[in-house]
């Protein structure tokens, strides 16, 4: 039991990584990955709220949206099917989480707000988030398996972007050519960090 | 405004054109770039998703263009969120009802497009300050500049990748007796940032107004 879990995390976070072998998240990924201090407090805001909303969207997919699951109500609902509202609900779900962690963090821990505060509304249109989602109810994962790949595919994509911030910060000191500089070369350091990651490619536990 | 030639003027003209080279989504907005990348492996589903999200994007573009003098805006982005969503569970219905096996393809990319920042990005930039008709030009406009970099994109992978075009083999491979060697680093993810990366640098090379100043 454990061990499916374990696989689970390595899987998530070095073979399937969200950044560089699904391209989720790509929008933020290259905005904030300036400056290492920015990208670890947006990664901790990834895992985060990866790990709530993840579990929760399949607890809303198993007991209202899947085929049969209003059963539950009146064997009469078993053949309604509304899979067809995924999309909504869950975008509906993780816009209010995000706006609920922020208000939580806000009154409780000040701190920890104030270090995340300007990226916690961003994380809202993350397509890493959604799509992780997204990805939970293709695979058939069930409730504590999909938190496991919610926190999991957090950590992978919190990794990815703070190590092209690193990178990025240490890119002011090499020769760019000028049409290259900023977006261009960001991509290509993506591209490698990508080959990179592809080493880990088929590891199982 | 004068009428230019073609009946459109030259605001709605500037709207149309502009996001093709240059005010590109991909390249210089840096919107949208998840799905470009994912979706690029074969000509055919990349002309698939980019006539998907044109259509969301003048569909959203255009709802939100006539509704914005009744959103209010503490909750406009909700209501956004809202008509887009609504958008693409439409547009995911009729792929799986015409193409279902593009639409299998494309698996989770297509719910992502509620998440594109180009589409919510044009909704909140342009759509909520400009009438429905520039709005749908605009819509069309950063449609067609998405779509442009996607077929480019998907273009080069397929041919170096598996030597084909819309499936059809036209560069005989060595497996199978003919003189094409594929590269598979195409197929793969780092492939695809090679080559966004190196247009981006084609393309700025071209009009050198956009390089970033570091």
């Amino acid at each position: 039991m454990l061990e499916t879990y374990l696989s689970l995390v390595m899987k998530t976070i070095f073979v399937e990584n969200m950044a560089l072998a699904f391209f989720l998240g790509m929008c933020s990924f290259l905005a904030v990955s300036k400056k290492v201090e920015t990208a670890i407090g947006l990664g901790g805001a990834v895992i985060f709220v990866l790990g709530i909303t993840c579990p929760m969207n399949q607890f809303l997919h198993e007991w209202l949206l899947a085929e049969g699951a209003l059963a539950w109500i009146s064997p009469e609902l078993a053949t309604v099917d509304l899979s067809f509202l995924n999309f909504l609900v869950f975008i509906g779900t993780i816009a209010a989480m995000v706006q609920i962690v922020e208000m939580t963090l806000d009154r409780y821990s000040p701190a920890l707000y104030n270090a995340l505060g300007v990226f916690l509304p961003l994380i809202a249109v993350n397509c890493a988030i959604l799509g992780a989602s997204l990805f939970m109810v293709e695979r058939d994962y069930n409730f504590s398996e999909s938190a496991v790949y919610g926190i999991g595919s957090g950590i992978g994509w919190a990794m990815a972007v703070i190590a092209l911030a690193a990178i990025r910060e240490k890119m002011r000191y090499s020769d760019v050519p000028p049409a290259l500089r900023g977006l261009g070369i960001t991509f290509m350091l993506t591209g490698l960090m990508a080959i990179g990651f592809m080493a880990f490619a088929g590891i199982s536990l | 405004m004068s009428a230019a030639p073609g009946g459109l003027s030259k605001a709605q003209r500037e709207a149309l054109v502009d996001p093709l080279f240059n005010n590109n989504p991909i390249a210089l907005q840096v919107l949208g770039i998840c799905s470009a990348l994912a979706v690029t492996t074969k000509l055919e589903t990349a002309v698939v998703m980019s006539i998907a999200l044109t259509v969301v994007l003048i569909g959203s573009n255009v709802t939100i263009s006539v509704l914005r003098e009744r959103i209010p805006s503490s909750i406009r982005i909700v209501v956004q969120l809202t008509v887009i969503a609504s958008l693409v569970i439409l547009t995911d219905q009729v792929l799986k009802a015409f193409v279902f096996d593009v639409s299998k393809q494309l698996s989770v990319f297509v719910g992502l497009i509620i998440t594109n920042c180009i589409v919510m990005g044009r909704a909140e930039a342009y759509a909520m300050q400009n009438g429905p008709v520039e709005s749908f030009l605009d819509g069309l406009g950063n449609g067609l500049g998405y779509s442009l970099i996607l077929i480019v994109v998907a273009f080069f992978r397929e041919l170096l990748g598996g030597g084909k075009l819309f499936g059809i083999q036209l560069l005989p491979l060595v497996t199978e007796g003919g003189w094409y060697n594929p590269n598979g680093l195409m197929v793969l993810a780092p492939g695809a940032f090679f080559l966004i990366g190196a247009f981006i640098w084609a393309l700025r090379a071209w009009k050198p107004d956009q390089i970033e100043a570091e």
